[in-house]
C-alpha cells in the first residue's frame, strides 16, 4: 500500500497527524483511540445545534476544532464532557461507551477541559485550584481529614508537591498562595490548563486557550501545549480562533459550520480546502 | 508556608476562645457576673455553634439555608426525650454523662433528618433551595406541634395529634416540653464550641473541604474536575445539621420548658444575621458576632425594642457594602481617610 | 356536601388573594430574577395604610385602598432603588439576604409604629352576600369582591404585558437583560415599573386579605407572602396565568387540608406542595425551564 492510499483510507476514519510534524515517532496510530465520536448530535427544541459529528483522536494527537462563531464548537465540547447529553450518536472514551454518564464520570474516564469563559474557583488559592484537580487521585475520606489521621498528613504533603510540580509547567509555582480570582487574565487561562491536567486526563480539551493573549504569550502557549503533550503523553483537542496557533501545532484539524463537519485534515489540506475558505477562512484570508 | 500560617491562626483563635472561657468562669465563680448575663452563657454557646455550623453551609458550601432552626428543634426535642428515657430506663444519674449522651442523640437525629431533607433540597439551586429549606423548617415545626411523647416507667409512648397518653408527659404537642431536667452547663457549652471548631476547621482544611468550596465557587467547573457536587454539598449540609442538633440539645436541656415556637423562622434568620455580620465564610467572625449580638441586647435593655430593626438595617448595609463595588470603594476611601481608628471600628463586618 | 362546597369557596377566596400576591412575585422574579422576600411585608404595610386611612382619617374604603396602593407603589420603587438596584451584579445569595433584611426592616418598623397588638380590620365592602341552598351556603361579599378583583387584575396585566410598550419592554428584559439594554430599553426603569405594579397589587391583596381575616399585625404579611411565592412557583414563575392557577389551587389545597386532614398541619401541607412541585416539576405548571449556559 503506498503512502497516499493509506492516508486517504485513514482520512475517512480519523484525523491524520501531519508527517512533517511527527514529534513523537513511536506514536501508535492503531491502538484504541482516546476519543471516538460517532454520529454525535444534539437538538435544542427542534434546532439541531450539532449533527452527525464523527471524529477519532489517537493517542498523543493534537487536534484542532475550528469554525465560525456559533458553529457549535463549544457545544461539541459540552457533548464530549457530558455537560449536555447527546440526543444522537455515541462517544467512546478510551474505548468505553459514555452513554448515560455525567460530567464527573466522564472526567474519571480521562477527559478534562478548560472553559471559554474562565471558570476558576476564584476564592481559593492557585494551589487549591490545582488540588481540586488532584481530588480523585487523593483517597483519604472526610473522617481522616477531620481527625487528622496519619494518612491525612502524608497525602496532603504528596498533593502539595504534585500541585507545585504541575504549576511549574507554566512557572507558576511562586503564585501558589495567591487567590485565583486576583490573577491576571493570561495566568488564569494557564491555571485552568494546569487544573485540568491535574485530573490526569488522557484527553485534554482546551476551549480558546489563547483568547485575550498577545502574540508573544500565544507563542509561549504553543510551545507549552506541545510540551504538555510530550511530557504527559496525552491527546489534546483545542478550539481556537488564532489561526497561527491552530495551523502551527494541530496535527489534525476539523472544521465545523452550522453544527456539521465540513472538512477534516491536516493544516495544509484545510488551508487549501475551498469549502473551508468559503465558509470561514475566506473572510479573514488577508489577516 | 500557607499551611503553617493557617495553623498558627487557628491556634491563636482556639487560644482566645479558651482564654475568654476562663475569664467568664472566673467571673462566675467570684460573683462579678450579673445573674441575667450568667443565664445567657449557655445560649451564647448555643448560638455560637449554630452560627458556625450555618456558616459551613452558607459560607463554605455557598447555599442559603433558611431552616437551620429546624435542625436545632429536632436536636432539642430528641435530646429531651432521650435524657428522660436514659434516666428512667437506663438509670444514668450522672448529669454530665447524660448530657453528653443526649447531645449525641440530638446530633444523630438532626443528622438523619439532615440526610432526609438534604436529598431533595440539594437537587435545587439558589433561591429555590433557600425557600425549600425555609419550607422544611416550617414543616418540622408544624409536625412537632402535633407530636405527643410520654414516659411510663421505661416505656416510651408516642402519639400523633392525641394528647391522651399514659405516664408522665414529656412532649405535649404545641405546648412543648415541660419539667425538663436542666442539665446543660456552661463548660459543656464551651466543650461543644471547641468540638464544633475542631470539626469545621479541620473539614475546611482537608480534601473534602476544598471540594465543598469548589462546588461553591463554580459548580460546573467542579463537576468537570470530577467532583461529585451533590455528595459534597450533602457533606456540608449534614455536618451542619448534626452540629445544630447538638446545639439544640444543649439549648433544650437548659430550660425547664421548651416549645416548638422557640425554633421559628425568626431563629433561623437571627443565626443568619450572626453569620452575615461575622463575615460569610469567616468562622471566627461568626463566633464573635454570635457572642456579641447575644450579650449586647442583654446589656443595653433600652436597645432591645430596636434590636431586630437594627439587625435588619445592618444586614442590608453589610450586603450593600460588601457586594457593590462602588459603595465598597467609597467606604474603603472613607476608612483610609479616617485612618486606623476607624478601621478598628469597622470590625468583623468589614471582612 | 354543602360543607365541602363551603370549604371550596373559602379556598377560592383565599386562593384569589394568594393569586394577586403571587402576580407580584412572579413579575418581579420573571423580570429582575430575584426573590423579593419583602413582598409579603408590603402587603402588611398596604393593609396598615388602608386601616389608618379609614380608621383615623375616616376616608371611604375605596379612597383608602387607593391611598394604600399609592403608598406601596412608592415604597416598592424606593426599596428597589435603594436596596436591590446596587446589587444587580451581585450573587443571588447577597440579593436574597438583602431582601430578607428588607422584610425584617418593614416588619420591625411596623412593630414600632403600630405595636404588636392586633388591629381589627373593619369590613371594607358591604355589598351584601349571596345565599344558596336555603341559606346553608353563604358567599360573603368579601369573597365575591376578591374573586372579581383577581379576574380583573389578571386580565388587566395580561393586556398590559401583551399590548403596551412598557409591557413589551418587561418581556424583553425578562428574556435577556443585556440584549434588551442594547435595544435601547431602559432596564432599570423597567424593573422599577415592575416593582411599582407588584407593590400596588400587594396593597390590594393586603386589604382583601385583611377583609377576609380581620386581624392585622406586623407579621400578617410574611406567611401569606411565602405561600404566595409557593403559588407562583406552582404555576410557573414568570407566568401570569400560572400565578392565578397556582394561587387558586394552593388556596383550595390549604383550606381543604385544614378542614379534612389537620388544622395544625395546614401550613405544612402547603409547603409540602411547594417541595413536591420544585422536585418534580421545577418549572411549575405553566413555566419554562431555565438552564445555565456553559
Amino acid at each position: 500500500m503506498n503512502e497516499t492510499t493509506q492516508k486517504k483510507r485513514m482520512l475517512d476514519t480519523r484525523m491524520v497527524p501531519a508527517p512533517s510534524q511527527g514529534i513523537i515517532p513511536e506514536r501508535d496510530l492503531y491502538s484504541t483511540p482516546v476519543l471516538e465520536a460517532r454520529h454525535l448530535g444534539i437538538e435544542f427544541g427542534g434546532l439541531k445545534a450539532v449533527e452527525d459529528f464523527n471524529l477519532i483522536i489517537g493517542k498523543t494527537e493534537i487536534a484542532g476544532l475550528i469554525g465560525p462563531n456559533g458553529a457549535g464548537k463549544t457545544t461539541v465540547f459540552n457533548l464530549l464532557t457530558k455537560v449536555y447529553q447527546p440526543t444522537m450518536g455515541t462517544v467512546l472514551l478510551n474505548g468505553k461507551d459514555t452513554a448515560g454518564m455525567n460530567t464527573v464520570q466522564a472526567n474519571k474516564l480521562g477527559i478534562a477541559r478548560t472553559f471559554q469563559n474562565i471558570r476558576l474557583f476564584d476564592n481559593m488559592t492557585v494551589e487549591d485550584n490545582v488540588r481540586i484537580g488532584l481530588h480523585n487521585q487523593v483517597k483519604y475520606g472526610m473522617f481522616t481529614g477531620i481527625l487528622r489521621l496519619p494518612g491525612y498528613w502524608k497525602q496532603e504533603k504528596q498533593q502539595h508537591e504534585k500541585a507545585l510540580e504541575l504549576l511549574s509547567i507554566f512557572d507558576m509555582q511562586d503564585l501558589a498562595g495567591v487567590r485565583a480570582g486576583s490573577l491576571p487574565y493570561g495566568a488564569q487561562r494557564r491555571l485552568e490548563i494546569v487544573r485540568a491536567l491535574a485530573t490526569h486526563p488522557s484527553l485534554l480539551l482546551l476551549d480558546e486557550p489563547a483568547a485575550g493573549m498577545n502574540p508573544h504569550e500565544t507563542e509561549e502557549l504553543m510551545r507549552n501545549i506541545i510540551k504538555i503533550r510530550d511530557k504527559f503523553q496525552i491527546a489534546i483537542m483545542l478550539i481556537e480562533h488564532d489561526m497561527n496557533l491552530v495551523m502551527g501545532i494541530c496535527e489534525g484539524i476539523c472544521v465545523l459550520n452550522y453544527g456539521r463537519i465540513i472538512a477534516k485534515g491536516t493544516a495544509d489540506e484545510i488551508q487549501a480546502n475551498p469549502v473551508v475558505i468559503e465558509a470561514y477562512l475566506g473572510k479573514k484570508k488577508e489577516g | 508556608m500557607k499551611l503553617k500560617k493557617n495553623a498558627v491562626n487557628n491556634i491563636i483563635c482556639y487560644g482566645l476562645v479558651i482564654v475568654v472561657f476562663i475569664i467568664c468562669q472566673a467571673m462566675i465563680s467570684n460573683g462579678s457576673m450579673t445573674r441575667s448575663l450568667k443565664g445567657q452563657m449557655v445560649p451564647i454557646c448555643v448560638y455560637i455553634v449554630m452560627a458556625v455550623s450555618l456558616n459551613l453551609v452558607v459560607g463554605i458550601s455557598g447555599e442559603l439555608s433558611l431552616g437551620h432552626a429546624g435542625f436545632m428543634s429536632i436536636g432539642a426535642f430528641s435530646s429531651i426525650i432521650g435524657a428522660a428515657w436514659m434516666r428512667s430506663a437506663l438509670g444514668i444519674e450522672n448529669e454530665t454523662l447524660r448530657l453528653i449522651l443526649s447531645m449525641i442523640v440530638g446530633g444523630v437525629f438532626a443528622g438523619v433528618f439532615g440526610v432526609l431533607i438534604g436529598i431533595p433540597v440539594l437537587r435545587l439551586r439558589g433561591d429555590y433551595l433557600a425557600i425549600v429549606t425555609l419550607a422544611f423548617g416550617e414543616i418540622i415545626r408544624n409536625v412537632l406541634n402535633c407530636f405527643y411523647f410520654s414516659l411510663e416507667g421505661n416505656r416510651l409512648h408516642v402519639a400523633f395529634n392525641n394528647p391522651n397518653l399514659p405516664g408522665t408527659i414529656l412532649l405535649n404537642g404545641p405546648n412543648g416540653a415541660k419539667d425538663v431536667a436542666k442539665i446543660s452547663t456552661f463548660p459543656a457549652g464551651f466543650v461543644l464550641i471547641l468540638f464544633t471548631l475542631f470539626v469545621v476547621l479541620n473539614l475546611i482544611n482537608s480534601r473534602s473541604g476544598r471540594a465543598i468550596m469548589a462546588t461553591r465557587d463554580n459548580r460546573i467547573a467542579a463537576e468537570a474536575m470530577g467532583i461529585n457536587v451533590t455528595k459534597y454539598k450533602m457533606m456540608a449540609f449534614v455536618t451542619a445539621a448534626v452540629l445544630a442538633g447538638m446545639a439544640g440539645a444543649l439549648y433544650g436541656l437548659n430550660f425547664s420548658t421548651v416549645a416548638a415556637s422557640k425554633f421559628k423562622f425568626d431563629t433561623s434568620i437571627l443565626v443568619l444575621v450572626f453569620v452575615v455580620l461575622g463575615g460569610i465564610g469567616n468562622i471566627w467572625g461568626s463566633i464573635v458576632a454570635a457572642a456579641l449580638l447575644t450579650v449586647l441586647p442583654e446589656l443595653l435593655r433600652a436597645f432591645s425594642d430596636y434590636r431586630m430593626l437594627v439587625y435588619a438595617i445592618v444586614l442590608i448595609l453589610v450586603m450593600l457594602v460588601t457586594n457593590n463595588p462602588m459603595i465598597r470603594g467609597l467606604v474603603n476611601g472613607l476608612f483610609r481617610r479616617k485612618g486606623a481608628a476607624a478601621q478598628t471600628q469597622g470590625g468583623g463586618a468589614d471582612e | 356536601m354543602i360543607s365541602f362546597l363551603r370549604f371550596l369557596i373559602y379556598g377560592v377566596s383565599l386562593g384569589s388573594v394568594y393569586a394577586i400576591i403571587a402576580l407580584g412575585y412572579t413579575m418581579v422574579y420573571g423580570i429582575a430574577k430575584m426573590l423579593n422576600f419583602a413582598h409579603g411585608d408590603i402587603i402588611m404595610v398596604g393593609a396598615y395604610i388602608a386601616f389608618c386611612a379609614m380608621q383615623y382619617i375616616g376616608l371611604p374604603p375605596l379612597v383608602a385602598v387607593l391611598c394604600a396602593m399609592a403608598f406601596c407603589t412608592v415604597l416598592g420603587v424606593v426599596i428597589e432603588g435603594l436596596a436591590y438596584r446596587p446589587l444587580r451584579q451581585a450573587t443571588k445569595l447577597a440579593v436574597l439576604i438583602t431582601a430578607i433584611g428588607v422584610s425584617y426592616l418593614l416588619q420591625n418598623t411596623a412593630l414600632l409604629i403600630w405595636s404588636s397588638n392586633p388591629k381589627v380590620f373593619p369590613s371594607v365592602f358591604s355589598v351584601g352576600s349571596i345565599r344558596l341552598f336555603d341559606g346553608n351556603l353563604v358567599i360573603s361579599s368579601e369573597t365575591i369582591l376578591t374573586i372579581i378583583a383577581n379576574i380583573v387584575i389578571m386580565i388587566g396585566l395580561t393586556l398590559f404585558t401583551g399590548r403596551t410598550k412598557m409591557g413589551k419592554a418587561m418581556r424583553a428584559v425578562s428574556e435577556d437583560k443585556g440584549a434588551a439594554e442594547l435595544m435601547g430599553i431602559n432596564v432599570n426603569r423597567t424593573i422599577s415599573v415592575t416593582f411599582a405594579i407588584g407593590s400596588a397589587l400587594a396593597a390590594i391583596a393586603g386589604v382583601l386579605l385583611c377583609s377576609a381575616y380581620p386581624t392585622l399585625q406586623p407579621t400578617t404579611g410574611s406567611m401569606p407572602g411565602i405561600k404566595a411565592f409557593t403559588a407562583a412557583v406552582f404555576g410557573g414563575i414568570g407566568s401570569i396565568p400560572g400565578a392565578m392557577i397556582g394561587g387558586l389551587l394552593l388556596g383550595i389545597i390549604e383550606i381543604l387540608g385544614k378542614a379534612y386532614i389537620s388544622t395544625e398541619l395546614g401550613d405544612a401541607i402547603v409547603f409540602a406542595v411547594l417541595i413536591v412541585v420544585l422536585l418534580f416539576k421545577p418549572a411549575g405548571l405553566l413555566g419554562k425551564p431555565i438552564s445555565e449556559k456553559v
